[in-house]
């Protein structure tokens, strides 16, 4: 049996097969067109009428129109309509025998839009057609966006608190400043003897601008390490700023001990760190502070007293340790 | 199983009996939090346990429980994008019908991860079709029991529907249409409103 040559078929049929097709004369008028594309243009006359009036060619060439058979038989097509530029199509246009064009069309990426105003159903569109399917995945991935947007901010918003929570500093593994005020209204609010230290890194800005933040970073955990192995487990350690520390020592009261423990601790952070081969040299001035200086000790006092102390440390020429001297009223009346 | 699906029995607890109502399912089943991520998966041992808990604490029957749960999923104001998705597998209720087969690969389209129950349809003529459906949960037969009585409503469809019990690893549940346009239905543009 010979291979069928050409088809002929009524334009009921080719209205089925091909929704959004359209027929031009040689002129590039319209002769022809399939029911979806008719239910989208206006309802006057459209047999006759001039392709180049309601379409706007904008590929292959946006200078030729529809009835430029040469330009653009057998290519591919993008086209918009003149009075609504949203709806687009792309297609294919064949020559057709005896003069003119068929042309196929289908929706561009605006398929939603025209699907929308124009009410399209899924009877407007061929069943080979993938419109459809397309819409109900643009509808589901929309869906499954407002559901992790949703999501998303419920994690920032457990993330905020949590770290509103948080009692440690993420960096150095040690207590951060909730954890030191916590600490510090717990001891004077039981009336508990306690020693302060206000410990602040000397050098460390140097090391920052010169080494990096990396190198900063490294110094930081190596002084946390430092801090904690020469104090005890029940000592409280705090990072309450980018090189300052505080150091609180439940039932120390005794100047000369604490003293001991605050040298102590600059000798250590006077040694060498090495970061990459590098070594990075800090120091460390400390200012102290003791609960029974005071009649009725109250954490902020204490702070500022403590931080008062350190910059006399500092003014003295740093990498040493001082204590806050109380007024001797105060110590009269303690 | 996934969060979505323990996220819409919530739902359906929450809004059908009331937020203390789903608060004291959620500490009966011990499931540890108060509420599922829709976007996360959980063990199935706590969808079981919800159920369960659900079943307990208003005193009706796993099956009656399971049957409102998927007339909730269609007929709720909240689950609309839902109808929406589902609604897109056929113009007329018979589509749709024949849709079901597809409907887990429909599922993972939207979301890869997504396991929904396996549905088979046998036409028997004169308007009678059977499905047969497994996976996720025992029971869950009776939630498409209830789906398809809303999904014949909104399609304007007048059908019966029946749950078979349970042959050969599947519940079966059967359909009678007694007429597919026996109502105007509810309306279904093919493209969502602009918001």
């Amino acid at each position: 049996m010979a291979q069928a040559e050409t088809f002929t078929f009524g334009i009921a049929a080719l209205s089925r097969l091909m929704p959004l097709f359209l027929c031009l004369d040689a002129a590039g008028r319209i002769t022809a067109l399939g029911p979806t594309l008719a239910k989208l243009l206006p309802h006057n006359t459209l047999i006759g009428q001039k392709s180049g009036d309601l379409f706007d060619l904008k590929r292959p060439s946006r200078r030729a129109d529809l009835a430029a058979i040469q330009a653009v038989a057998s290519a591919r097509l993008h086209l918009a309509f003149r009075s609504d530029p949203a709806i687009t199509f792309r297609g294919l246009a064949m020559p057709l025998q005896g003069g003119g064009l068929m042309i196929n069309l289908s929706f561009g990426i605006g398929v939603t839009e025209a699907v929308r105003r124009h009410g399209l159903t899924e009877a407007d569109f061929a069943p080979t057609d993938l419109t459809v399917e397309m819409l109900y995945l643009a509808e589901a991935k929309s869906a499954v966006v407002g559901e992790l947007r949703d999501l998303n901010l419920r994690l920032q918003g457990a993330k905020i608190a949590a770290e509103e929570q948080a009692l440690t500093d993420t960096l150095t593994g040690l207590r951060n400043r909730r954890a030191l005020d916590l600490a510090l209204g717990e001891l004077t609010r039981h009336g508990h003897t306690f020693g302060l230290m206000h410990i602040d890194l000397d050098f460390f800005k140097q090391v920052n601008d010169t080494l990096g933040h990396a190198a900063g970073d490294h110094v930081l955990r190596v002084v946390a390490r430092i801090l904690t192995a020469q104090t005890r487990s029940s000592d409280t350690v705090a990072r309450v700023g980018g090189d300052e520390f505080v150091v609180i020592l439940p039932e120390m009261s005794d100047t000369a001990r604490l003293g001991q423990v605050a040298r102590r601790i600059i000798e250590n952070l006077t040694q060498p760190i090495y970061f990459e081969g590098q070594s990075c040299r800090i120091s460390a001035s400390i200012g102290a502070t003791v609960s029974t200086f005071y009649p009725s000790p109250q954490a902020d006092r204490m702070l500022s007293d403590a931080d008062d102390a350190l910059y006399a440390s500092k003014r003295a020429g740093r990498g040493r340790a001082q204590f806050f001297t109380p007024p001797p009223d105060s110590l009269l009346s303690a | 199983m996934h969060g979505l699906i323990n996220r819409s029995i919530q739902c359906f607890l929450r809004d059908t009996y009331g937020a203390a109502i789903w608060d004291h399912v959620a500490r009966e089943a011990r499931l540890g939090f108060d509420s599922f991520e829709p976007m996360l998966n959980y063990d199935p041992v706590l969808t079981e346990a919800v159920v369960q808990a659900a079943s307990v604490i208003l005193g009706r029957p796993r099956e009656t429980l399971l049957e409102d749960l998927g007339t909730y999923l269609v007929s709720h104001q909240n689950l609309e994008p839902l109808r929406r998705l589902l609604r897109f597998g056929g113009v007329g209720f018979v589509d749709f019908l024949h849709s079901l087969e597809d409907l887990p690969e429909r599922g993972r389209l939207a979301l890869p991860d997504l396991d929904l129950p396996n549905l088979g349809m046998t036409e028997q003529g004169d308007g009678n079709f059977v499905i047969s459906v497994s996976g996720l949960f025992p029971g869950i037969g009776h939630v498409i029991v209830g789906l398809l009585r809303a999904m014949a409503d909104d399609y304007g469809a007048l059908a019966l529907l029946d749950h078979r019990g349970q042959s050969e690893e599947a519940e079966q549940v059967a359909v009678q249409l007694l007429d597919q346009r026996f109502a105007a239905g509810r309306r279904f543009d093919l493209a969502q409103a602009a918001v």
